[in-house]
């Protein structure tokens, strides 16, 4: 029994290392001259340098890719869950014979790549005075983590007993009332996880960033695209950008772990 | 003397604002390589001598691509200068999505711009974009090898010696393999090369009835010799290789020969940046039936999008970061291995040769480039390593998947082939050549 134990626990420990590698590699060759990082046989053992984090920060305003990024997640998000709560209230407890099909179309939304409405998306946003803007992307972002936000909601919603609602509603008919003092407790770390999930999402985006930004609103996903190149061998500086550029989100993974998991399981095991 | 002191204050209040009205922040869209970034670096010259401030957008080439492709599409106006070659300047200057660039200041001396590099970038003769550099392809070798195994690289070699050279230094138990060409997929990565190679053994991308005609002989030979040299003296896994992994290889001592851009010899001849840089020798591009067509033509240029609201101070950046002054500061403050080649007649003086020994070499490759003349036989479209039309990077990209799969040995040549010339019938077929 306890070897099994031990067994398990080194079998956790080497996935996690698996994880975790393309993480350590990108860190390590972050921390090595240029001609380190193409290396073949690659070293493990080198003498580090910062020099490609100072060059980094000097050629590129990492803080205000990092703060558009902050803004555009954060806002995108609340926005999505101002409108997902009630969304999803409505889809798990007052479900009608079109529930369904108006969750499946809802997701199906997702399944259209994103090339296919650029051009249409890019002359609305140029005529509405969009481009390059935070709202722009809040707006885009929004839109796009809706389904899942609303899928997720939905899942946890159907999951509380309708009897607690009904008992609820025998004592007070104030639906917003009910909302904020039964049902939001319930799911306080529902809405916490998929909030973090959301975050996560728009903070990984590319598509839409590289293409609906230039400057002021660029975010971190544009911050590592300009170390990326077909001509020139810059891997040890794009590892450093990228290294910048997750550590935030890292950070945020790392703070909020247990809430997160504690999230993302509720109703899972049963 | 109140008075006196009222003006002064006046004139300078005057000459302030004017100042201010006039300095302008000019939104720049720019690809990521060393030559860009040096620009980057340099840019605050030019806002000391002007007042214009500069945002940098830069971005990864292929996306760089996308996004300016978009922005000019659709008339978007969020760069105010953009970075394009020699495939988009013509196209985008016929369809009047290009401010025209001919009325440069006699200061700019445009006749010391190459000609041939000129052409790249016109259209109808009016130049739509002013070049930053520009390159062809040749050949890279190891000089130290190539003694070692009683070999001489003739000055213009064919591609009969150059398999022949391959095999000989092909040595991989020490670590080496005789040649490196690109084969990742992509109609900027191993088409380029096979373009190039398919006009050397006399083929081309589509006859004077913009028939394709992948399906002739001359294609055949060309990627059977192309998948029969990676494949036996290459690199393993050599259909992933792109420029960088080539560039990589090659740099740390891994590869005999290197076909590639002339414009990636400076960081081979940099000793910080390459472990052969006193090893390695340059010299033309292999030719077969002909030499016509075998180095590729391409520059870097900006240029202005119409949609532009400050062309005048674009047109300033423009003048400066192509100039001969700037060619200079680079030489300068940055050294003269990395000034910008290829672009202007000037750059090419006693103190670029002393510092650059393949200047030469890359000189006679850019001056021997012809878009208009890149095939043995009749072609309706120029460009040497591409077709300049804006079918041409769908085709490329799909016939580059075709013949990395040749590569990796997924399929025959014949069968690429076949499933590249059907490819590109329906996609000019669709597109109304005929």
């Amino acid at each position: 029994m306890k070897s099994n134990r031990v067994l398990l626990s080194i079998l956790g420990w080497v996935i996690g290392f698996i994880i975790f590698f393309p993480i350590l590699w990108m860190v390590m060759a972050s921390l090595k001259t240029e001609i380190e990082a193409v290396a073949t046989p690659p070293s493990f053992f080198f003498i580090p340098t910062l020099e490609n984090y100072f060059v980094v920060q000097n050629r590129s305003d990492y803080l205000n890719y990092a703060w558009n990024s902050i803004v555009i997640s954060v806002f995108a998000t609340l926005l999505a869950i101002l409108i997902a709560v009630p969304a999803s209230y409505s889809f798990a407890f007052r479900p009608t014979k079109r529930t369904k099909f108006k969750l499946v179309w809802i997701l199906s939304t997702k399944m259209m790549p994103p090339v296919g409405v650029l051009i249409p998306m890019y002359l609305f946003y140029k005529n509405m005075g969009l481009l390059d803007t935070h709202l722009g992307l809040i707006l885009i972002y929004t839109l796009m983590n809706l389904p899942i936000v609303i899928w997720v909601l939905y899942t946890y919603f159907k999951d509380i007993p309708q009897e607690i609602l009904e008992a609820a509603q025998m004592e007070c008919d104030d639906l917003l009332k009910i909302f904020l003092y039964i049902l939001l407790p319930l799911s306080k770390s529902a809405i916490f996880s998929t909030s973090l999930l959301s975050i996560v999402l728009i903070w990984n985006e590319s598509f839409w960033s590289l293409n609906l930004t230039a400057f002021e609103a660029a975010p971190l996903t544009a911050f590592i695209s300009s170390y990326s190149s077909p001509e020139g061998l810059f891997w040890a500086k794009l590892s450093a950008a990228s290294t910048l550029a997750i550590l935030p989100i890292m950070f945020l993974g790392w703070v909020t772990q247990k809430q997160m998991v504690k999230g993302l399981t509720l109703g899972a095991v049963k | 003397m109140k008075a006196l002191k009222a003006m002064f204050i006046a004139a300078l209040v005057g000459a302030s604002a004017a100042m201010t009205a006039y300095a302008e922040k000019l939104t720049i869209a720019t690809v990521n390589n060393s030559d860009m970034i040096i620009m980057q670096e340099l840019s605050s010259e030019f806002t000391k001598k002007t007042g214009h401030e500069l945002n940098w957008v830069t971005l990864e080439e292929n996306v760089l691509r996308q996004r300016v492709t978009t922005d000019i599409a659709t008339g978007g106006g969020q760069f105010d200068i953009i970075t394009i070659g020699a495939y988009e300047a013509p196209m985008w200057g016929k369809d009047g999505k290009l401010v025209p660039l001919s009325d440069m200041p006699a200061s700019y001396d445009m006749d010391d711009v190459f000609p041939t590099v000129r052409d790249l970038l016109s259209h109808n003769g009016v130049i739509y974009a002013l070049p930053f550099y520009a390159e062809s392809s040749f050949t890279f070798y190891r000089k130290d090898l190539f003694a070692n195994a009683g070999l001489t690289m003739p000055a213009e070699p064919n591609y009969r010696q150059f398999r022949a050279y391959a095999e000989a230094l092909h040595d991989p138990e020490s670590g080496v393999y005789g040649v490196c060409l690109r084969g990742k997929a992509g109609w900027g990565e191993n088409m380029a090369y096979v373009t190039t190679m398919v006009n050397a053994f006399g083929g081309r991308w589509f006859d004077m009835n913009w028939r394709p005609q992948l399906d002739s002989p001359e294609w055949k030979e060309a990627l059977t010799y192309y998948v029969d040299i990676l494949n036996n003296f290459g690199p393993p896994g050599a259909s992933s290789n792109g420029h960088n992994e080539n560039r990589a290889l090659f740099a740390s001592g891994k590869c005999g020969m290197w076909v590639d851009a002339t414009s990636a010899a400076g960081y081979i001849y940099n000793p910080s940046d390459s472990k052969v840089h006193d090893k390695t020798d340059f010299t033309r591009a292999p030719s077969a039936r002909t030499d016509r067509g075998t180095g590729w033509a391409w520059a870097w240029a900006l240029s202005i999008p119409k949609s532009s609201k400050k062309t005048d101070a674009a047109k300033q950046f423009l003048a400066w970061s192509t100039s001969k002054e700037y060619v200079d500061l680079v030489g300068e403050r940055k050294g003269w291995t990395v000034a910008p080649p290829g672009t202007r007649k000037s750059t090419y003086n006693d103190n670029y040769y002393k510092a650059a020994p393949f200047a030469r070499t890359v000189l006679n490759s850019i001056m021997a480039m012809d878009p208009t003349k890149s095939t043995l036989l009749p072609v309706p479209y120029t460009g040497v390593q591409f077709a300049a039309i804006p079918e041409f990077q769908s085709i490329g990209t799909q016939v580059g998947q075709f013949v990395a799969a040749a590569v990796a040995g997924q399929m025959s040549v014949d069968e690429a082939l076949e499933k590249s010339q059907a490819a590109t019938d329906r996609i000019m077929r669709q597109a109304g050549y005929y």
